[in-house]
């Protein structure tokens, strides 16, 4: 007896549409070809094959020296500098990104103007952090500086993004509001529209501040400050131990970074 | 600071709770001071000396050089394919993770507890620094970063898609087991279709995360485009240097607008 509902049930379901096939095959197409034409690396020799253990071992035992010494290349040290080096990166990001911010919301800036902010602030996300890197090197020196300079910029491409977002979000009813009681446009600023974003603007920063932290070792391949420059010392220079010792630190500041920051946001989102 | 104090009706005061901006702006005004000495931080630098860093993009791309175009495809090319395999099989193997991880799925909550805790044991660590470590084993080349780039997307795909699942409606799942289908089976017939978009549309979000990082994977021996890169910038041949960086933003615009589409197409 139902077995019609049944069936008129089962005709309006949804059907497979041929452009998710398409897809489909060309995604496994392109798979298929990268997987076949990859070569497998050679064999290694004998010798690097001990020089390989030889750094597992030394990263497996973090140099006890370096750890807990509080010289400029103790971890500790590093530590602070590298979290100094994002703080300051995603301080001056997140102001700088204001301005970008305000002229790409699409909500009161015209299409052609939005479009433009919004390629600039692409290209600015392309460009690899390292490369920023090594331009400012030339202009600060080899140095934190030069790494505070370059999270200051990479910072504004992501940070500008996300405010345009929460300033999309805006809700008009309570400018509105403010409108119909009177409120002066600086009033209807600082009542209307700071409180609305502020938990936004704050999480992103803090956001920001977490992957800053992480790219702080990208960083430190171009000299630019942080534990990242003394992994890539260690490294070259074949001091195993130190550098386990200072993955271990990175590791640790990663940890306790990413947990702070993700209860901080959940308590801003959750108010 | 004065508080401001309201009495109700019913006899009962309110005090409005003080505000803790204050307290955290002067804090934050101290982290600031502190770093600024730490990082040696110095903004008149930035006007004295800032023509040196736009020369260095005048000479960038104005104008690149064209003809070494040629040259750098083919390296184009390896840093893509690199990002391919490495995402593709990232996500292979995050998969059944995924399903270990998930509240809802797994009940044994050791195992959980295990398997997250190494999930984000492994996402500590920066793309770069096992790309770094990996060459020690693999020695330089393609093949390290492709597995460096493997282990990424493992950790992220399955953080994200464990988390996915949690949220899935289950009752198609209960209503196969109460038919007496066995747990796989359910699993595959009600639990597969619910979640497949939502995974291939994490795995090309992880693909542009990883055509990025690829690019600069290189610096470390690990094979792609990076390694030109680095030694153009050594060189000061600055032109080659703009023609990759002009090279690797294209392709990253054009993967990224790409995967968008087909991600919108997918959902």
């Amino acid at each position: 007896m139902n077995t019609e509902k049944y069936q008129e049930k089962l005709a309006n379901a949804p059907k497979v549409r041929i452009s998710s096939i398409v897809i489909i095959i060309a995604l496994t197409l392109i798979v298929f070809v990268s997987v076949a034409t990859t070569e497998l690396p050679e064999p290694q020799s004998e010798a690097s094959i001990n020089a390989a253990n030889n750094v597992v071992r030394g990263i497996l035992h973090p140099s006890a020296d370096k750890l807990l010494s509080f010289g400029v290349d103790g971890v500790p040290y590093l530590i602070l500098e590298t979290m100094a080096i994002a703080l300051l990166g995603t301080l001056l990001g997140s102001i700088f990104a204001i301005v970008p911010a305000i002229l790409g919301a699409s909500n009161f800036n015209s299409k052609m103007q939005v479009r433009i902010v919004r390629l600039c602030l692409n290209i600015i996300r392309t460009v690899p952090p390292i490369i920023y890197g090594l331009m400012f090197i030339r202009v600060t020196g080899p140095g934190p500086f030069a790494g505070v300079m370059t999270f200051s910029l990479t910072s504004i491409g992501m940070v500008a993004k996300l405010y345009i977002e929460a300033l999309e979000e805006l809700d008009g009813g309570i400018l509105e509001a403010l409108d119909s009681v009177g409120a002066s446009y600086w009033q209807k600023v600082a009542m209307g529209i700071i409180p609305q974003i502020r938990p936004n603007f704050i999480s992103t920063a803090i956001y920001r501040y977490e992957i800053n932290v992480k790219d702080a070792a990208v960083l430190g391949l171009v000299s630019a400050g942080g534990l990242g420059t003394e992994i890539i010392l260690a490294q070259s220079e074949g001091r195993w131990n130190d550098l386990g010792a200072y993955i271990l630190g990175l590791v640790i500041l990663v940890f306790i970074v990413e947990h702070v920051s993700t209860r901080i946001r959940t308590s801003l989102v959750s108010g | 600071m004065k508080q401001s104090t309201l009495t109700l009706p019913n006899g009962k005061s309110i005090t409005k709770p003080k505000s803790k901006t204050p307290m955290i702006l002067s804090v934050l005004f101290i982290l600031i001071v502190i770093s600024s000495i730490i990082t040696e931080a110095d903004i008149a630098v930035l006007f004295t000396k800032a023509d040196k860093f736009w020369s260095m993009i005048g000479d960038m791309i104005l104008p690149p050089d064209f003809s070494y175009l040629d040259d750098i495809i083919p390296e184009l090319i390896a840093t893509l394919r690199m990002s391919v395999v490495g995402t593709f099989f990232g996500a292979i193997f995050g998969f059944p993770v995924a399903f270990l991880a998930a509240k809802n799925i797994n009940s044994n909550e050791i195992v959980r507890f295990i398997v997250k805790a190494c999930l984000s044991l492994t996402r500590t660590m920066p793309v770069l620094i096992y790309a770094m470590i990996l060459t020690f084993f693999f020695g330089i080349g393609e093949f390290a970063g492709l597995l460096a780039i493997t282990i990424f997307t493992f950790s992220i795909i399955t953080k994200m898609a464990f988390e996915d699942l949690e949220t899935l409606d289950m009752g198609a799942f209960e209503a196969a087991i109460s038919q007496g289908s066995t747990r796989i089976k359910s699993t595959i017939l009600t639990i597969f279709p619910q979640m497949m978009r939502t995974y291939i549309t994490y795995t090309l979000y992880c693909f542009e995360i990883n055509v990025r990082s690829a690019a600069i994977l290189g610096y470390v021996g690990a094979g792609g485009i990076g390694y030109t890169l680095n030694q153009m910038i050594q060189l000061r041949q600055y032109d080659k240097a703009g023609m990759i960086l002009i090279a690797i933003m294209v392709t990253v615009i054009a993967i990224d607008s790409l995967s968008q589409f087909t991600r919108r197409r997918l959902a």
